[in-house]
């Protein structure tokens, strides 16, 4: 077996054999199911007992009101608010809705009272607001005698379609940008996640096989750059299987999660209140299938492939920086971090433009040049990938991303070679641009 | 010769760490690289096992330029030790074994030999961090020289071991010796240098001070002086006749000039007189003396 070979295995198998990782790779996915499954119990929680409330309807407006969400609604038209009261006192309702007359039907707004001394929980108090509100209304039209059928087709959802003029027959929908933000967004996240991980995963490697002197054995049986270069390949190696693991699990937690979990659709909804125009579930499920049709219709070939691609380049330029750093870095990391400020900036900045200029357009000037620049594109093509941009940007963002990734493990290399063997001295980037130039 | 240094340069930026230094190991050697700390020692050998590269000069191993073939024919002990703390005793060894050229099948039958040879047998499944520093050194020792090297360089090899494991590695060495593995053995310890090596040279300053074969080093330097002892009196005339240098505690060290046969004269002198001689020896100079004086000859 060649030398690289023997030290990428070593590097790929210690790291993948840690509890740590196995652990770390196993919990994620997992994790997100522990958390769609409480996201979907908090959803699915009622909010408290039932509230017995008695209604006093002074002018016969609401009428009866049928039980719902935890409200049991008990029209009391003979009592006096007197009697009501102490029946609460009593305990035999929670609490008493006082409903007055309406002074006239042009009247746009109506305080109803409560009295109860137990505090109405706020979800319950937008129910019942949302009931009687629901009722008023009633009341009005029957009182104006319009016609209900025609009022209702007053009333049209409007939204805006995309349509392609070149690309004729590639049909947009409304859903295809909300998609391609989530689809952008997850990998871009994934991947300045996966560079800054992994990349000082190589760097603290790097630290330790330097402050615990093996390199001097390690440097006396093979070239320094064979041992960088394996070493970030394997731990891209280990990168890699974890992605592959987390998509291989988080497509089965997916696959699992409506057999562990009646999804409720109507529990998935916001409360009300908050959504006057509340979606009936047939709706929600068209839109759910709208959605899953919009996740169909991408280019998945293209985008995993490519995402690869930026993967590999975006890690192999930014770990052999880290691996270069870390070769110039003594055991004190805290001394070390002027010199890993420099290489960290450029990733925190690449998501940053994505979080703040891409995701209101995606397709801007500053986009466009974060997306070829190979300091950036790693992550900001990526996300761009969802929006179909044009083609040759595609193709020449991967060039420069893969001839940078050759040109950075090369200049990493000039520098390790000398970083490595150097003991005891705080190192400057100055120097470390010096060293470039050391035959 | 195993090794041919040749007019050998080594800078870093301005600092002239080795300056034209030139020597050969003789083949079935053991050669003693000594110089104080900062002599360009560690520059030497990380040039000799291919780390690093001659700024002028060339290195022949066995008459070879070095090549990329080199690393394997030499083994190579740091003075800082260091293995992957995480990683079982086997897996490392036969890791380290591989890089240096060995198959798998052949690494594990040496590593056997040796595990056998310590009597380490348990310790294969073991990581390294779980081993005590001397167990440490142990296994560092065996990386050395598992894919039984041409050429052995040992980096201040007794540094840190308790007696008992210096004696075991001093046994090692001598075994691996004697079965004609040459030996660069790299210290500032001279009393290590007289006894283990047989050749040596001094370097100060980048530059090379003294070279040569230890017995003859010593003879160059030695000063003529004898050491008697004898529980009698010495006659009165003796001072006259020779040249007493001192007198430490009841024995006489006495000055000869530069002749051998004076030794003789000496001796005959004593004989004559019914001195009751219990012991006659040359006084050689001591390695730690050369050492010293050299060094401060060249810095000035």
């Amino acid at each position: 077996m060649s030398k690289l070979k023997l030290i990428i295995k070593r590097e790929y198998l210690t790291r993948v054999r840690k509890k740590s990782f196995i652990i770390g790779t196993l919990l994620a996915p997992v994790g997100l199911l522990v958390y769609f499954l409480v996201i979907v119990g908090l959803t699915k929680y009622e909010g408290g007992s039932e509230v017995k409330v008695a209604i006093l309807d002074e002018a016969g407006i609401v009428g009866a009101i049928p039980d719902d969400r935890g409200v049991r609604y008990i029209p009391a038209p003979d009592k006096t608010l007197d009697q009501l009261k102490t029946e609460v006192l009593d305990g035999q309702y929670d609490g008493v809705l006082l409903i007055p007359a309406l002074a006239t039907l042009k009247q746009k707004s109506l305080t109803v009272f409560y009295y109860s001394d137990d505090k109405l929980a706020p979800e319950k108090r937008q129910f019942i607001e949302k009931r009687i509100s629901d009722k008023v209304r009633d009341f009005k039209i029957d009182s104006l005698r319009l016609d209900r059928a025609s009022l209702e087709n007053l009333e049209t959802d409007v939204s805006i379609d995309p349509e392609s003029i070149a690309k004729e027959g590639a049909d947009e929908s409304k859903y295809t940008i909300g998609v391609g933000l989530a689809i952008g967004g997850i990998m871009a996240f994934i991947m300045f996640f996966m560079v800054m991980m992994y990349g000082q995963m190589v760097m603290r490697s790097v630290m330790e096989e330097k402050t615990n002197r093996i390199v001097e054995v390690m440097m006396s049986s093979v070239r320094p750059f064979q041992l960088m270069l394996g070493k970030i390949i394997g731990a891209g190696a280990v990168g890699l299987t974890q992605v592959l693991a987390w998509i291989v699990l988080g497509g089965a937690v997916m696959f699992l999660m409506p057999f562990l979990v009646d999804i409720d659709p109507q529990a998935m909804q916001p409360p009300p209140g908050a959504a006057a125009a509340a979606i009936d579930p047939e709706m929600a499920q068209g839109e759910a299938f709208r959605m899953f049709q919009e996740l169909g219709k991408q280019n998945w070939p293209l985008i995993v492939g490519s995402f690869l691609i930026f993967f590999l380049g975006g890690y192999f330029i930014y770990s052999s920086m880290f691996a270069a750093i870390g070769s110039a870095m003594g055991d004190d990391y805290g001394e070390g971090q002027a010199l890993v400020l420099p290489v960290t900036i450029p990733i925190i900045l690449a998501f940053y433009i994505v979080a703040f200029v891409g995701i209101r357009n995606p397709d801007s000037g500053l986009m466009v040049f974060a997306s070829m620049f190979p300091l950036f594109s790693p992550i900001v093509m990526p996300f761009r990938m969802a929006f179909s941009p044009p083609v040759w940007q595609v193709v020449l963002s991967l060039v420069l991303v893969i001839g940078s990734s050759f040109f950075f493990v090369w200049m990493a290399g000039r520098i390790y070679r000398v970083g490595i063997l150097l003991y005891g001295k705080k190192v400057t980037l100055k120097e470390i641009g010096k060293w470039l130039f050391y035959r | 010769m195993i090794l041919s240094i040749q007019n050998v340069v080594k800078q870093y930026g301005k600092h002239t760490a080795v300056d034209h230094v030139s020597f050969d190991v003789p083949r079935g050697s053991v050669f003693g690289l000594s110089g104080p700390n900062g002599a360009g020692k560690t520059s030497l050998i990380r040039m000799i096992t291919t780390i690093t590269g001659p700024d002028e000069g060339a290195i022949l191993l066995d008459g070879e330029p070095l090549n990329e073939r080199t690393p394997e024919q030499i083994g190579y002990m740091p003075e800082e030790r260091g293995l992957y703390k995480k990683m079982k005793v086997g897996e490392h060894l036969l890791y380290l074994a591989q890089l240096k050229g060995l198959s798998e099948k052949s690494a594990n039958q040496e590593i056997k030999y040796w595990f056998d040879k310590f009597e380490i047998n348990d310790w294969w499944e073991k990581k390294v961090e779980e081993l005590s520093k001397g167990m440490q050194q142990k296994i560092q020792f065996i990386t050395t020289v598992v894919h039984k090297p041409k050429l052995l360089i040992l980096d201040e090899p007794f540094s840190g071991l308790d007696p008992i494991n210096t004696t075991l590695i001093k046994d090692e060495i001598r075994q691996l010796n004697a079965a004609g593995t040459s030996i660069i053995f790299s210290t500032h310890r001279m009393e290590q240098v007289e006894e283990m090596c047989d050749h040596i040279v001094l370097i100060n300053q980048g530059k090379n001070v003294l070279y040569g074969e230890v017995k003859a080093i010593k003879n160059a330097f030695k000063e003529n002086l004898f050491r008697i002892e004898t529980a009698d009196d010495l006659p009165g005339d003796f001072d006259r006749h020779f040249q007493v240098a001192s007198r430490p505690d009841g024995a006489v060290v006495v000055q000869l000039n530069e002749e051998a046969s004076r030794s003789n004269e000496l001796l005959r002198y004593l004989l004559q007189h019914n001195i009751h001689v219990s012991r006659f020896e040359e006084i050689l100079p001591t390695f730690n003396e050369i050492f010293i004086r050299r060094v401060e000859e060249t810095q000035n």
